[in-house]
């Protein structure tokens, strides 16, 4: 139990605010920009698979999550655990915006003395649960603790894995896949993000997933595909992942890396570098343009 | 002074010296190995750029195995290869491999002793603002404790390229650690390169023997080792800096017959203190002649982000901290 007791506990609840699906896609275009102007600021990065998963961290950390950004320790939160560490700017700026540290403080991403390091610190930042970087082994540390919930302390809050499709590549991924389904750990949401792109090409071509699904599905998984820029699909598949039982979810969330960037959108090449100063100022504007769109009001 | 010997870069101590990242020469190595022989084939775990195996890619495309994000599947597959009869090597960056397909490496590459070559880039906190999770600053002691394993440092990208050259020669497995930045050309094509044979770069005016050190430095930052070999001669102390490229199997002769002379040691890498090149320094020292040491490195902490010059400053890797270290071990002598 929290350190407040049980009305600690309910706090969140009340005061988890209901966002409208108008409102999550402002925040999701704000964190965009977010992202631009870090990566702008560190001089070095990754553009493509931060912009490609801004929706789904809007949706997680404003609509879905159960956690109280004051107080990132909570026990009866639900965890994030994100394995593909590379794409950490969106969860920062995420965390930023849900209350979890100062907006002032993405600036110092990739810095010396950063809370925000390159590849996210459990040790250095609290709310990101977990180190993570090296890719394919965020599953099994989320199975793990997804385990501990449900078979040992008998817990509520669930767990939530972010991956990325390049680390489906990766054997331990299949390990933890094989020990989530064998458990049944229905407490256990994985979300691919399905971009097609890793470092030196496409996926496709540089190791086939495909039918991703039917591998999932043939590990004893839950398995959900969605528009991964759809906040309310999304949102949808987070709730039937809840009302699963006896399996674990995978929602592959179909994305567009760089989303929201023309010229980045869908090109490998931005997997890990940050925009110059004149690009950073096209993409801001692109991103504004968007921010118009879902709002209707001019800044 | 430098030894005229070892031919190094005329402008080495220049301020515009000219910089290439290790990496690069594993790339031209890989190429030149490559054209050599036949049966070297090269994998690589999604980074071919980043690692210069794209070098071999594009001059030998089929003999280049893309293996996607695998470093684990990447090191067996490799041992598979050797065992019909090629010379694989293998790319990623050193926190994976070796870092993550460890006992891939140590029962079907070491124990099984085939001809296994593994290349480790972005190794040393200089990786910079990646942070922690991307600086190997264990993988010499991860290779150097498995037997067969051979493991090669080299202290810039022309001898990058020759000790990966060299790598495809010799029938052992062979681990060459390779970093991410820029870093001086200290030597020329001339510069002797001998796997296995440690060489003198900078030679202590006569050694008065109240007044000489041997500075034993791996890698890149053997250039802040003659940096500040070269400030302590302004001193007075007169230093013997010897390019330790080979971590295993260690050129004892070379070490011994300097340490004879002056005594006391100081050993420079980018690497844990624990277990790596200066700790194979140490357990020869105390066999054979007991000297005292110190040794500059990480002093058991993870990296952090930061630029590469900052990072180096702040865990005291640079000339000043040489110069210090040296002078620490002087008070020390016996
Ligand atoms: C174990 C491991 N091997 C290699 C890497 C280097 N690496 C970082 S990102 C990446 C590409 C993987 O593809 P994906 O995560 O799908 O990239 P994205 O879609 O975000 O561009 C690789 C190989 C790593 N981080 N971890
Ligand atoms: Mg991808």
């Amino acid at each position: 139990m929290g350190r407040f007791g049980i009305i600690g506990e309910l706090i969140p609840f009340m005061a988890k605010k209901q966002y409208s699906l108008q409102e999550l896609d402002k925040i999701a275009n704000e964190i965009r920009q977010d992202i631009i102007r870090m990566l702008l600021e560190a001089g070095s990065g990754h553009s493509a698979g931060p912009l490609g998963m801004a929706d789904v961290f809007t949706a997680l950390y404003f609509a879905v999550m159960n956690h109280d950004p004051k107080n990132p320790d909570w026990e009866e939160r639900d965890r994030l655990i994100l394995s593909n560490g590379h794409i950490c700017p969106v969860r920062y700026a995420a965390m930023a915006r849900a209350g979890y540290f100062p907006l002032e403080e993405l600036k110092t991403l990739r810095k010396f003395g950063s809370r925000l390091q390159g590849h996210p610190e459990r040790k250095k930042l609290p709310g990101v649960e977990t180190t993570s970087g090296p890719l394919g082994s965020g599953l099994s540390q989320a199975a793990g603790m997804a385990y501990v919930a449900k078979y040992i302390d008998k817990k509520n809050w669930r767990v939530f894995c972010a991956m990325s499709d390049g680390e489906q590549e990766a054997g331990q991924t299949w390990e933890a896949a094989m020990f989530a389904g064998k458990n049944k750990l229905n407490n256990l949401t994985g979300i691919i993000d399905r971009n097609n792109i890793q470092i030196d090409g496409y996926v496709e071509d540089i190791m086939p997933l495909e039918p991703l699904r039917a591998k999932y599905e043939a590990f004893n998984w839950n398995v959900i595909e969605i528009d991964g820029h759809n906040i309310e699909e999304i949102i949808d598949a987070c709730s039937q992942a809840k009302a699963t039982q006896e399996k674990p979810t995978c929602i592959i969330a179909h994305t567009i890396p760089g989303k929201g960037v023309s010229f980045m959108e869908n090109k490998f090449e931005w997997h890990g570098k940050p925009p110059k100063p004149e690009e950073a100022k096209t993409a801001l504007r692109e991103l504004r343009a968007i921010g118009v769109k879902i709002t209707g009001i001019r800044e | 002074m430098v030894n005229p010997k070892a031919y190094l870069a005329p402008e080495v101590f220049a301020k515009d010296v000219k910089k290439t990242p290790t990496r690069n020469g594993y790339g031209e190595g890989l190429v030149i190995a490559g054209e050599k022989n036949p049966n070297v084939v090269v994998l690589c775990a999604d980074l071919s750029e980043s690692t210069r195996s794209e070098y071999f890619q594009k001059k030998f495309p089929e003999r280049f195995v893309e293996v996607g994000v695998a470093e684990q599947n990447m090191a067996s597959l490799a041992a598979g290869m050797a065992l019909a009869g090629k010379v694989p090597f293998i790319s990623s960056y050193a926190t994976f491999s070796p870092g993550r397909n460890n006992e891939q490496i140590r029962t079907t590459i070491a124990l099984n002793d085939v001809n296994v070559k593994i290349g480790g880039a972005h190794a040393g906190i200089s990786v910079g603002p990646d942070g922690a999770t991307h600086q190997a600053l264990e993988d010499i002691a991860l290779m150097r404790v498995m037997p067969n394993m051979r493991v090669i440092y080299p202290c810039d990208a022309i001898e990058a390229k020759k000790a990966t050259a060299a790598a495809a020669e010799i029938e052992w497995p062979v681990y060459i650690r390779l970093a991410r930045e820029a870093t001086p050309v200290i030597t020329t094509e001339k510069t002797p390169f001998k796997f296995g044979k440690a060489e003198i770069f900078w030679q202590g005016k006569d050694l008065p023997a109240q007044a000489g050190v041997t500075i034993i430095a791996s890698g890149p930052l053997l250039y802040e080792a003659l940096l500040a070999a070269s400030k302590l001669q302004k001193q007075g102390i007169s230093a013997e800096v010897i390019n330790n490229h080979t971590i295993k199997p260690l050129d004892q002769k070379t070490i011994l017959a300097s340490v004879r002379k002056t005594r006391v040691v100081v050993t420079v890498e980018e690497h844990q203190v624990a277990g790596g090149m200066g700790s194979a320094v140490v357990e020869m020292l105390a066999k054979n002649f007991p000297v005292p040491v110190e040794m500059i490195g990480v002093q058991d902490r993870y990296g952090e982000s930061g630029k590469p010059d900052e990072l180096l400053e702040a865990f005291g890797l640079t000339a000043k901290y040489i110069i210090q270290a040296v002078k620490r071990a002087l008070r020390r002598k016996r």
